[in-house]
């Protein structure tokens, strides 16, 4: 059963086949015997999860109306808000911190009957692109437990790939949803900025920051997404636009399809197997009709570097709120109110934490602001032209995820610069704030998933969804699962 | 370009971050590290480019002056590190030397 989509699994309780209880049972089994491996969770709560899952199946038996992910296990990376349930970012500084209320996508996960399947792994305050900058413990990846499941939402990639629940949510600044998803070999988005509500986020940088889904399939990725996308007053940045039912359309291919491919995607740095099967997926979107056009993105050289000063410039300013005064950690030593603070940020906040808050405090410092985030702000709005012209004359434009695939644990951890650059072909999707989604395209020899990345115009979510199902839809990357 | 240790332990003291003195260290060089990589963007002229802070072209969101619940506050004081028992005060180190005169 574990192995199964949530659209099978709502199919199942449908037809009275399983209960939600029944299904509960089956997904805390698989994680109880898994965890040991592949450590994608920061809590689990099995009673209250046999308890939800009673509920449904209890509203369910009195004919009550259920949601549309009634009874489905969703795992919660442990950035987003969950009432009276530790929401710790992976630091020691919120190891202790409980929220007195719900993220909205938290409130749309109940409201639609969802299953709240424990929290999960990621790089502390979603900083990384490994999982190992969790404070607590490093994820690994289920198609190989020696590597990386990619970062920073790790845990729910590899829960997901895992089948220890059938689907999470993630967040994505810089990649960190499509680059997880594709080094595990399932689905992962980045909806639009403004698509989804941050109200009840952590925040990392929040020009950036952005909540999607991960899943096994297109189908159960669209189900997601249409629960947790829409308006939200507590977060200003989030649009009041209607959320189309994405599952309606997913099934019709796009006629005269044209397809974008960035000259600069195909550069040095990526990987001959990466490189050969997204050429190949290309291939077969030319099979269903498609017409390949030569785009360039001139400008997405300099996007990481960009990234990596307005990130850090962002999150040292969201992180400033982390005191010790009102919540998170406090240092134990006695000293005046300047030193309690640094003591405690010096204290509860990782390595790759203090970097970032260093760099971004430089480069917003007074003398070097212009040089380098005035500089960034910049050239963000040239890599948001790129795209706005390259998607001018195509519907879609694609290319690979990542330039390899998983690397092993340890490998990049001490080098920040090598781990930043992981992250070369996803981070100027979020400077320009349009969708992007990750789909499984293969497997290099040594059996790692690779993943092929589709980025869209804003709020074209459902174009971008049915152009992946195309792909999806003739191959059957997305069926398989790993032995763990 | 390379920071000296002076220049990271002044960003340190901005940061509010007290670390120890071989962190420092290894900070000067990975900064610099990262700073020489972005530094990149100078053979790129923005001259007359306006600068993008935010993805979308969404300027003032109003919403009516209506009042909304908001935290109870023993809610608000569930993760105080520190406060007075039975109070709805957190408890905070001295901002003032006791001997210190105070103007109010």
């Amino acid at each position: 059963m574990i192995e199964l989509t949530a659209t099978e699994l709502l199919a199942l309780q449908a037809s009275g086949k399983a209960s939600a209880v029944e299904i509960a049972d089956a997904f805390l089994a698989a994680t109880q015997a898994r965890e040991p491996k592949l450590r994608s969770f920061t809590s689990l709560d099995a009673d209250a999860i046999r308890g939800q899952a009673a509920a449904v199946d209890a509203k369910r038996a009195a004919g009550k109306p259920l949601g549309k992910l009634a009874g489905v296990p969703v795992a919660i990376k442990d950035v987003l808000c969950t009432k009276g349930v530790a929401t710790t970012c992976s630091s020691k500084m919120l190891k202790n911190f409980v929220p007195p209320y719900d993220a909205h996508v938290v409130e749309r996960l109940r409201a639609e009957d969802a299953i709240l399947f424990g929290k999960t792994n990621m790089d502390e305050f979603a900083m990384g692109s490994s999982t190992e900058n969790s404070a607590f413990q490093t994820t690994r990846n289920p198609w190989d437990t020696d590597r990386i499941p990619g970062g920073s939402s790790g845990g729910s990639a590899a829960c997901v790939a895992g089948c220890q629940a059938p689907l999470s949510l993630g967040t994505d600044t810089g990649g960190s949803i499509r680059q997880p998803a594709a080094l595990c070999g399932i689905v992962g988005i980045k909806p639009t900025y403004g698509r989804v509500s941050r109200y009840g986020l952590i925040a990392f940088a929040s020009s950036l920051d952005q909540v999607g889904p991960f899943a096994h399939d297109v189908t159960d990725s669209a189900l997601l997404l249409e629960a947790i996308s829409g308006h939200d007053g507590r977060d200003s940045t989030c649009v009041d636009q209607p959320v189309p039912e994405y599952r309606k359309t997913l099934n019709d291919p796009m006629k005269g399809l044209r397809i974008g491919v960035p000259r600069e995607f195909f550069d040095k740095g990526l990987d001959s197997e990466v490189e050969g099967s997204v050429r190949a997926a290309l291939k077969e979107y030319e099979k269903q009709g498609a017409t390949l056009v030569d785009v360039s993105l001139p400008h997405s050289k300099y996007a990481l570097a960009a990234y990596y000063i307005i990130a850090p410039a962002e999150a040292s300013s969201n992180l400033a709120r982390f005191d010790g005064m009102h919540y998170g950690h406090r240092t134990a030593q006695k000293t005046d109110l300047i030193g309690t603070y640094a003591k405690s940020r010096g204290e509860g906040f990782g390595k790759e934490v203090q970097r970032r808050i260093m760099i971004g405090t430089y480069v917003l410092s007074s003398g070097y602001a212009d040089k380098y985030y005035h500089k960034a702000l910049k050239v963000r709005r040239l890599v948001k032209k790129d795209y706005d012209d390259a998607l001018a004359t195509c519907d879609v434009v694609m290319g690979p995820t990542t330039p390899t695939a998983a690397f092993k644990a340890g490998e990049k951890s001490d080098d920040p610069l090598a781990m930043y650059l992981s992250d070369v072909y996803t981070v100027s999707c979020n400077l320009a704030g349009i969708p992007g989604l990750s789909i499984p395209c293969g497997f290099t020899k040594a059996g790692l998933p690779i993943g092929l990345q589709l980025l869209g115009k804003p709020f074209d979510e459902e174009k971008l969804l049915r152009i992946a199902r195309m792909y999806e839809a003739a191959t059957d990357w997305h069926t398989r699962r790993p032995k763990v | 370009m390379s920071l000296t240790l002076d220049q990271v332990r002044k960003v340190a003291t901005l940061a509010r971050l007290e670390l120890p003195e071989d962190d420092l260290v290894r900070m000067q060089s990975q900064l610099s590290a990262i700073l020489d990589y972005v530094a990149q963007l100078d053979e790129l002229n923005t001259d007359g480019v306006e600068p993008l802070a935010h993805p979308l072209p969404i300027q003032n969101v109003f919403r009516p002056d209506v009042p909304t619940p908001s935290l109870l506050p023993n809610e608000a004081l569930q993760n105080a590190p520190k406060r007075e028992k039975g109070s709805d005060y957190f408890s905070v180190p001295a901002v003032f030397d006791s001997d210190e005169p105070v103007s109010h």
